[in-house]
């Protein structure tokens, strides 16, 4: 392999590679403003400037390819010295307005201005005015002077988004972005650019002045938006979550992911309708009830019933090992009827992120085999069993049958016996006898496969009352690690929710003892144990980028 | 055993002690004529100077809002974490306001950090050193304790102008 030397390191580089992804390669930064990893090369920032041995004037990293026996400072003086100028160029019609601006703290002018400017402006006349808060697109603000004419928006809207939105108007210090006329920035993948936006000219109307970046802890996750199962980073302040940012997977998303499910997967999580403890109809209404005493009704009635007269339905939207509890708890009763229901937005398809499939987990359901075993009956039967009487009792996990359909909603109204597992209350919820609230996505441990058949974990971000954020080493903010019970801060709202796994477990403890799982872990040794496709795998080995399942035949999702 | 000799034997008029007590008698007449520094507190207030670091609190501007852009910077600071800022959106053109500005006092050390930090001189050390609380909850001021006229607070901008 070639080799070039970057401040005395010898690194190789592969035929092709620019200087600046050479040096990335091997973990050292030239900074870098316009240019980005998966986008094309621009070259207009000027920051990356480096000093090449037998180059007359300094290069750009971004735009020179490595050549083998190259030798670049990257920290030489005259490196340093025209990049302190470039940044003075870049500062001189930059507001000073870091206090108000959201990109504070995750800002790349503000971190190279700290690294490499001079701390002062020999600028002293009045600063350009241009358009502040202009309303791009939807969910878009954009502040025409904070903006350092990167470009890097208008090649993503291009070249990502594959929809030409965006343009520079004006020339000079004038230089501004905008629309095309009469068109709105309206791409399902517009919030991303508020990512790659080196400065805080664009930002997200929704987490607009929400909280500042550093009074937040991130957890990695996946967004359970659609099957595409985009890596995700979780933001928390006080227990509530204010944003989600998309996290860094070639093999997956890269590094987008859509507005749909970066503004709608969330806001379930902190809502007002959250499922808050463990329910039990008495007299015509869900009454708050203690888990255990819930735990050992639910029981009783189950027993009432031949296992005939049970079905069980688990859920795309539920973890592997939800899924995996839910058929082990069903079998040991004998019940046969299980499946699933997929949730299909046919058409709602593009070639970049978004999926048909809405569900995080479809194929991982079907993997751990939410499936009729022998004489037991798809989703279809069980509705006509249910309408025939044949099927008196249903459990459903984390869905919602009342909202399939009308046909389905009177089917279950007709049922002597239904529990449900629910994040947040909803129609089927509405007719349960008895209702476990259940961790939503961001508050559990587990795994989703998505569509590719790659399993990737989930982690708890949000706390639920049974977890403390210390001991069961989830990620802490200043504050959390902190504060204490006396400060109103701390006091943001734990739900009483148990994940579906624990939920069966318990129940088990109730009718047969067969399940013993202390965490989500346990459960995902077993699978590994018991499923092909998940042979040998342990949360380690899923690691922060998923592992690649080999499935022999891939389902129809 | 050799008796230990003085190193310096009083004469005749130090061991009559007279002349040494005629000094001591004349240093509390004088200061029997001095002026008095013992205040009648609570009758009478200490009136603090402009470098003295009171309880902290926020600048209110002559049209009734505050100068704060709730940047957080003194929440970060805060080494007692005794300030807690929720931003909000505001039309006016600093874009940025607090919605909720907490201090609790019975975390604060009054150390000045926020004041230091804060770079639109919108949180400042005031002159009230009579902090009183009967709950836990009274100790934790909001908004409305904590903003004070612009004009109340001239002394110690004043004061910052010239030495921070």
């Amino acid at each position: 392999m070639p080799t070039l030397t970057v401040d005395g390191k010898q690194i190789e580089f592969k035929q092709g590679q620019t200087v600046i992804e050479a040096a990335r390669n091997a973990g050292i930064d030239i900074p870098h403003f316009c240019w980005h990893p998966s986008l094309s090369i621009s070259g207009n920032c000027r920051v990356c400037l480096v000093e090449i041995e037998k180059m007359p004037k300094l290069a750009i990293a971004c735009s020179t390819y490595a050549s083998d026996g190259m030798v670049v400072q990257t920290h030489s003086q005259k490196a340093d010295e025209a990049r302190n100028a470039v940044m003075e160029f870049i500062l001189i019609n930059h507001p000073l307005d870091c206090p108000i601006c959201d990109e504070a703290g995750e800002c790349k002018l503000q971190e190279y201005a700290y690294a490499n400017g001079k701390g002062e402006s020999r600028f002293e006349e009045i600063k350009n005015r241009k358009d502040k808060r202009v309303q791009l697109g939807p969910y878009i603000k954009f502040d025409g002077e904070r903006c350092i004419s990167c470009s890097r928006c208008i090649r993503f809207s291009d070249e990502i988004a594959k929809q030409n939105q965006l343009t520079f108007v004006q020339r000079g210090d004038h230089v501004t972005i905008t629309t095309f006329p009469g068109e709105s920035f309206d791409n399902p993948y517009t919030l991303n650019t508020t990512d790659i936006c080196p400065v805080g000219a664009l930002t997200n109307q929704d987490f607009r002045f929400k909280s500042r970046v550093w009074e937040m802890s991130k957890t990695d996750s996946v967004c359970i938006g659609c099957a595409r199962g985009c890596n995700t980073e979780i933001w928390v302040r006080n227990n509530q979550i204010l944003r989600l940012t998309p996290r860094h997977n070639e093999e997956v998303n890269n590094y987008w992911m859509c507005d749909k499910g970066r503004l709608d997967t969330f806001k379930n999580v902190n809502a007002d309708d959250r499922v808050d403890g463990a329910y039990i109809r008495k007299e015509g209404q869900l009454q708050k009830t203690e888990w255990d005493d819930a735990i050992k009704i639910a029981a009783k009635k189950i027993k009432e019933f031949k296992n005939g007269e049970i079905a069980f339905l688990g859920s795309a939207y539920g973890t592997c090992e939800d899924n995996y509890a839910m058929v082990k708890f069903a079998k040991t009763l004998g019940v046969t009827s299980i499946d699933f229901s997929k949730h299909v937005v046919e058409g709602d398809q593009d070639d970049i992120l978004i999926r048909e499939d809405k569900t995080p987990n479809s194929l991982g359901a079907e993997l751990v085999g939410v499936k009729p075993s022998s004489g037991g009956m798809r989703l279809e039967g069980i509705l006509r069993a249910i309408k025939d009487g044949k099927i008196k009792a249903l459990y459903v996990m984390e869905d919602d049958p009342a909202s399939f359909s009308e046909e389905f909603e009177q089917a279950i109204s007709k049922l002597d016996l239904l529990i449900v597992h629910a994040a947040n209350q909803n129609k089927t919820t509405a007719l349960a006898e008895v209702v476990f609230g259940a961790s939503a996505y961001a508050e559990k441990n587990g795994t989703f496969v998505n569509f590719q058949g790659r399993v990737q974990r989930i982690r708890p971000a949000v706390s639920t009352s049974e977890m403390d954020r210390a001991v069961d080493g989830m990620n802490m903010s200043r504050w959390d690690k902190f504060g204490t019970k006396f400060d109103r801060w701390m006091q943001g709202h734990k739900y009483d929710a148990k994940p579906s796994w624990k939920i069966f477990t318990s129940l088990s403890a109730q009718l047969g003892h067969k399940l013993k799982y202390e965490m989500a872990e346990n459960v995902f040794a077993e699978i590994s144990n018991s499923v092909d496709a998940f042979k040998g795998l342990d949360y380690d080995d899923v690691g922060e980028h998923g592992a690649q399942l080999e499935i022999k035949q891939t389902a129809t999702v | 055993m050799s008796v230990k000799k003085r190193e310096k034997d009083l004469s005749i008029l130090g061991k009559l002690y007279i002349p040494e007590i005629a000094k001591g008698m004349a240093l509390t007449l004088k200061n029997m004529f001095r002026p008095n520094v013992t205040l009648q507190y609570p009758e009478v207030k200490f009136e603090p100077p402009a470098s003295y670091r009171g309880r902290p609190v926020l600048v209110q501007e002559k049209n009734g809002v505050e100068r704060c852009v709730a940047c957080g910077l003194c929440s970060r600071v805060c080494p007692a974490l005794a300030i807690e800022v929720q931003a909000g959106e505001t039309s006016a053109e600093k874009e940025r306001y607090p919605e909720k500005f907490e201090i609790n006092m019975l975390r604060c050390i009054f150390c000045g950090f926020c004041e230091e930090v804060c770079p639109e001189e919108a949180i400042v050390m005031s002159k009230d050193y009579e902090l009183v609380f009967q709950k836990r909850s009274d100790a934790i001021y909001g908004k409305d304790k904590l903003l004070v006229p612009v004009d109340n607070l001239r002394d110690r901008l004043e004061f910052l102008r010239r030495f921070k």
